[in-house]
Formats: structure tokens, C-alpha cells, sequence
């Protein structure tokens, strides 16, 4: 394990959820869940983090914000949606605004169902996003060696 | 535990009067609403004193423009501006006018009576 | 006069757990003007009623947020209840307004956590949030839901209350108060909070009642429009609607402390007498033509519900007006003259909800 899947460090953003699973985001954060015993810090910083949780199904004003924070994010990034709503939509799907889901905006790699989602599952999504993480990282040093050796011999 | 309801009319053109009485006795706005008709939007004024509402529902034809109540109840603004961007209301002498650009929705005007959007639609394709 | 710059604030940004965005005039460091731009939240929900019918729209309704869920199921069934001339029973009433005060002590703990993190006071934020995790297992104990609770339904609430559940409710409010003593010294005196919030974000008596403002941001400048001393549930339980006068952000946060431990009190002496019968009774036929408006005072201030029944199923509108909607006037003349250090500061006190706002 590297240093980044021992201590992730995650950004929140609210993409027109109705406020359920971001509470429930916090609370993970804070005492009875408490996600920073697994060294999990919430920063508010697209620059510093390495788990992107969304919450809410993404609507026309701010699927640009979803990207702009997306694109911010140092490689390797892992995006995890948080709440039916990020997942597709929910009880939302139908609404005039509401395009449906953050993968219809970004690649996602972990889902977490429910409205709201518990802090449990979070948690569980999270981890699940730590493994995913540590895989993106691996592979990404493949490349860079292969890179590099491929560098070295012309 | 019911509460009192009081609805009265009121004709579009009556509103900045009745806003500017109301707040020379003392009422608060509590509400503008806007509800989807045929032919017309309905608005919803809503003000309240001393616990005990007043609900005025005017009848806004398309295309007619609403004076604003801003310069009367300055906090108007978010209500005018969302009813714009939403049902295609103008109003006109606003405070704070955002033209348009309160809510960006993905259909314009979703709001808007379902005849009105027929029209439209037969008028681009035309 | 210095040359002004325009400073984005938000949509993302580490004091705002929702996304809002503020372009702010600045004369050096001094907000000269703040325009508020909104709409990252609007999802458009209230035009559902077209597809819902008037049952399911008590789900649609709980998650226009998720903070308030209650209040919004309390507002929206009894609109409803009101257009079809439903009587409640009396023990549904007092079921409604125990766990209507409930939510406020989540609510409002959940807010003073958020205001403590606001000005970096972490353990603070850690422990009003572990005191506010007690009343969420009595909503998951007595609904199965921790934040969404769905209590309350048309003709009445989900489930009664068993002696166990009454119990564990007056043991967790006894717990709660026995901390918020620890809670209300720390706000009240320790001076990083008072150097904080004194003075700051100040507006006066006058401005408010001009501004509309409404909840605890209005009863932080002594204007009492509290919605809750014109409810006969409330009534009966004696509520008087707490208020001081310096309309700052220091007076804001005294009020919610204070209102916490007035909600214990309420949800104690309801609890006390509670009416023995029915909890819910059956409702039959769809909403006659007609309108009805219905307010109920949430943790953040006065939401005002709208319905209009056609006669069908499908009612013709449900609209739902939030504190916040009208609280944001209010916070935009409070940042004129602020300084830019400040900005963060009085935007958490009107506790904006701006998913409540957008809909």
C-alpha cells in the first residue's frame, strides 16, 4: 500500500442533491462513524484530494463546476457517488432539470446506494474507492517505467 | 389546527398599489407564486401581519408585463426573477433584475402553460 | 476610492456545504456589494405534481431537503389535510409536533457544528455533532430512517410511539440537555467565538422587518414572526418565541442554543400528556377544487405551502416556500460593509439551506 490508500484525502461537492447524503457525509467525518481513524481527511481543495464523493444528480448549471473540480484533481483520481441520486437520478430522474447521475457527466468508479445513504455504506464506498485508487496508481507507475525504459533504449 | 385562509383577486395593473398599502400597514411579504394556466399565468401574492395571512391571486395573460413590487419590498427580487426565468413573466421597474439569469434550466421557461410551448414550437418550425 | 475587484465566492468552497455562488464587490478588504447567484441546486421538483399523485408527493416533498425533511412533511400534509378537510387526531398532532421539535435539536446542533467549523473551532464541530447523532438513533429507532424520516402522512403519522420509544426520546433529551450546558458555555463565553461573532454581520430591528427576514435570523434582531406562538399545538404547550436584540451574528447563534434547550422542553411536556387514541385515520377521494395555504416554522425560519386541488389525484400546484428563499435578501444587505474576512461568517448565521431554496 502507498501512502496515498493509507491516508485519502477526499472532496465533497453537492451537485443538486436535497442535502440527505451530504449530512450523511459529514457524519462519517465526525464522532460514532469517524472515517479519520482510517486517516480519511475532508479537504476542501479540488488540488489536494484523491477521492472525489458527489453527491446529487448533476443539473445544467452545474455540470461545469462537476468537471472544472474533476479535471482539478491530480492523477490518480477516484470518483465515488454518493446517494441513488448520484447513482441515476432517483427520485429526481423525472425532474425537468436534472440530467440523471454523475456518470452522465464523469467517469464513476464506486456507487453507493441509498436515500440517503448511511454513513456505513459510505464508509464501505470509500474503502471500496481506496482499492480502486491503489490500482489507478499501480498502473499508472507501470506506464511511467515502461516510459522510462522505452526512453532509455533510443 | 386550521389556519385562516383569506384569497382575494386582484387585477395585474392593481398590484404595486396594493403592495404599497400593505406596507403602510404594516404587512409583510411572505410569497410570490406562480401557478400554470391556460392562456395565463396565475401569480400568488402572499403577505402576512401579526401572524394572519392575505393570499391575492392575480390572473397575468401572456405576454402582459407585471409592474415589480422591488421598489415597494425590496426582497421581491428572488421571487420576480425565478417566476421569470420560469414561467415567462415580465416584470418591469425591478430593483435587481437578473434578465434571465437566475435559474439555468435546461428547457427554457419549463414553467410556461402547455398550449404557449405548442405555439412556440409551431412557430419555429414554421 | 480604490480600485474595486470582483471576487467569486463558491459554488465550491470550504465553508459552504452547499453550493452557492457570491460575486463580491471589494473596496480593499471591505464588501462594497454582494450579488448572489443561485440555481446549483434546482432540480425543479415541484413540477413532478403533474406525474405524482397527492400521496406520492408527500415523499417528493420530504426531499426538497434533506436537513428539514420533517418540516416539509409537516408543512405539505397538513395543506393537504387542510384542502380535503381532513381532522387529525389529537395524538397524531402532538406525535407531529414532537418530531418536528426533534429535527429543530438536529437541525440547530447541526448548525452550531457548522458555525464552529466555520471559525476553524474543530472540536467544537466534532462534539455538537456527536450530541446531534443521539437524536438521529431515535429517528432511526422509531422511523428506520436517520435523516429522511418520512413521518409524517396524510391523515395522520407512520408509526406510534411505543412506551419504549417514549422512554428512550425523554432519556436522549435529558442526555442532550445535560451537554448543551457544556454547549451554551462554550458558545456563550469562551472569547474565540465571541471575538468571532460580536458585531459582525450586524443589521438592526427596522432593516429587518424591511428585508422580510424571517426564523432565528429575524429573532436575532428582535423581530418575532415566529409561526409557531399561532399554532394551537404550540399554544397548548406554552411557547413563548425567544429573541434578542443586537441582530448579530453573536445574537443569532444565542438564539439557536437556547431554542435547542426550548425544544427539549416542548418535546417533554408534549411527551407528558400525550392524547391516548388514534394516530391515524384512513384517507379516502382526491382533493377537491380549491387552494390552501399553510405555514409552519421550521428550523430555519417560516416555510409557507401552497396546494391547489383540481379534483383529480393530481393536484394542479404544490409550491413551497423556504426560509432561505427569503433569508437571502437579508444576508446580501448584511455583507455590504463587512469585511472580507466576515463573509464566510454571516452566511453560515442566516444557516443558509439552499437546496430548501432551489428546489
Amino acid at each position: 500500500m502507498s501512502c496515498t490508500s493509507k491516508s485519502p484525502w477526499i472532496l465533497h461537492y453537492d451537485a443538486s442533491s436535497c442535502n440527505g447524503c451530504d449530512i450523511e457525509v459529514l457524519a462519517c467525518l465526525t464522532p460514532i462513524y469517524d472515517a479519520e481513524r482510517f486517516g480519511v481527511i475532508n479537504t476542501g481543495d479540488p488540488k489536494q484530494a484523491d477521492i472525489f464523493l458527489i453527491t446529487g444528480a448533476v443539473n445544467d448549471q452545474n455540470k461545469e463546476v462537476v468537471r472544472q473540480l474533476y479535471d482539478q484533481m491530480p492523477e490518480p483520481k477516484v470518483v465515488v457517488a454518493v446517494g441513488i441520486c448520484a447513482c441515476s437520478g432517483g427520485i429526481f430522474r423525472d425532474c425537468y432539470n436534472i440530467l440523471g447521475g454523475a456518470d452522465k457527466v464523469i467517469p464513476v468508479d464506486v456507487y453507493v446506494p441509498g436515500c440517503a445513504a448511511r454513513p456505513e455504506s459510505i464508509i464501505d464506498g470509500i474503502v471500496k474507492g481506496v482499492a480502486v485508487l491503489e490500482e489507478k496508481r499501480a498502473k499508472m507507475e507501470g506506464e511511467k517505467r515502461c516510459s522510462r525504459s522505452r526512453g532509455s533504449r533510443s | 389546527m386550521f389556519q385562516e385562509q383569506r384569497f382575494k383577486k386582484l387585477s395585474p395593473e392593481a398590484v404595486p398599489g396594493k403592495a404599497e398599502e400593505l406596507k403602510a400597514e404594516g404587512y409583510r411579504m411572505v410569497q410570490i407564486c406562480g401557478i400554470t394556466g391556460e392562456g395565463s399565468t396565475e401569480l400568488v401574492y402572499s403577505f402576512d401581519k401579526d401572524h394572519s395571512l392575505v393570499n391575492y391571486n392575480v390572473t397575468v395573460p401572456f405576454g402582459t408585463v407585471v409592474k415589480s413590487i422591488t421598489p415597494t419590498y425590496w426582497a421581491a427580487f428572488v421571487y420576480e426573477n425565478e417566476i421569470h426565468d420560469l414561467f415567462d413573466v415580465e416584470f418591469e421597474d425591478s430593483q435587481l433584475d437578473y434578465k434571465g439569469n437566475f435559474f439555468r434550466t435546461s428547457t427554457k421557461t419549463p414553467w410556461k402553460g402547455p398550449e404557449a410551448k405548442e405555439a412556440e414550437r409551431w412557430e419555429r418550425e414554421r | 476610492m480604490g480600485k474595486r475587484t470582483i471576487v467569486p465566492f463558491g459554488p465550491q468552497h470550504p465553508a459552504l456545504p452547499e453550493p452557492v455562488h457570491l460575486d463580491l464587490e471589494l473596496d480593499g478588504e471591505t464588501v462594497v456589494r454582494a450579488v448572489p447567484s443561485i440555481g446549483y441546486v434546482h432540480r425543479g421538483l415541484e413540477k413532478l405534481v403533474e406525474t405524482r399523485d397527492y400521496q406520492q408527493m408527500t415523499y417528493i416533498m420530504e426531499r426538497v431537503c434533506g436537513i428539514c425533511s420533517m418540516g416539509h412533511g409537516y408543512g405539505y400534509v397538513n395543506a393537504v389535510e387542510g384542502l380535503m378537510g381532513v381532522e387529525v387526531p389529537d395524538r397524531a398532532k402532538v406525535l407531529r409536533v414532537v418530531f418536528h421539535e426533534l429535527s429543530r435539536v438536529h437541525s440547530h446542533l447541526l448548525w452550531l457544528g457548522l458555525l464552529a467549523d466555520g471559525m476553524g473551532f474543530d472540536s467544537l464541530f466534532m462534539q455538537c455533532w456527536r450530541i446531534r447523532e443521539k437524536v438521529l438513533d431515535v429517528f432511526e429507532t422509531v422511523t428506520g430512517g436517520r435523516v429522511i424520516v418520512s413521518y409524517c402522512r396524510i391523515g395522520g403519522v407512520a408509526c406510534d410511539l411505543t412506551p419504549e420509544h417514549i422512554s428512550m426520546i425523554l432519556k436522549v433529551c435529558d442526555e442532550v440537555e445535560k451537554e448543551m450546558d457544556w454547549v451554551r458555555r462554550v458558545f456563550f463565553l469562551d472569547s474565540s467565538v465571541r471575538n468571532r461573532l460580536i458585531g459582525v454581520g450586524q443589521i438592526s430591528k427596522d432593516e429587518m422587518v424591511e428585508l422580510c427576514g424571517v426564523g432565528p435570523t429575524a429573532r436575532g434582531s428582535g423581530v418575532d414572526n415566529d409561526a409557531r406562538s399561532a399554532d394551537e399545538a404550540y399554544q397548548a404547550l406554552g411557547f413563548e418565541p425567544i429573541l434578542y436584540d443586537e441582530g448579530d451574528c453573536y445574537a443569532r447563534c444565542k438564539v439557536r442554543v437556547d431554542e435547542v434547550s426550548q425544544s427539549i422542553e416542548l418535546i417533554r411536556k408534549a411527551l407528558g400528556d400525550l392524547p391516548e387514541g388514534e394516530w391515524r385515520v384512513p384517507v379516502k377521494g382526491n382533493p377537491p377544487a380549491g387552494q390552501f395555504a399553510f405555514r409552519v416554522e421550521q428550523p430555519r425560519g417560516e416555510a409557507y405551502y401552497y396546494v391547489k386541488g383540481n379534483g383529480t389525484k393530481f393536484l394542479d400546484r404544490a409550491r413551497v416556500r423556504t426560509p432561505t428563499n427569503i433569508n437571502i435578501p437579508t444576508m446580501t444587505r448584511m455583507l455590504q460593509g463587512c469585511g472580507m474576512q466576515d463573509v464566510s461568517m454571516i452566511i453560515i448565521t442566516i444557516d443558509p439551506c439552499i437546496s430548501c431554496t432551489e428546489r
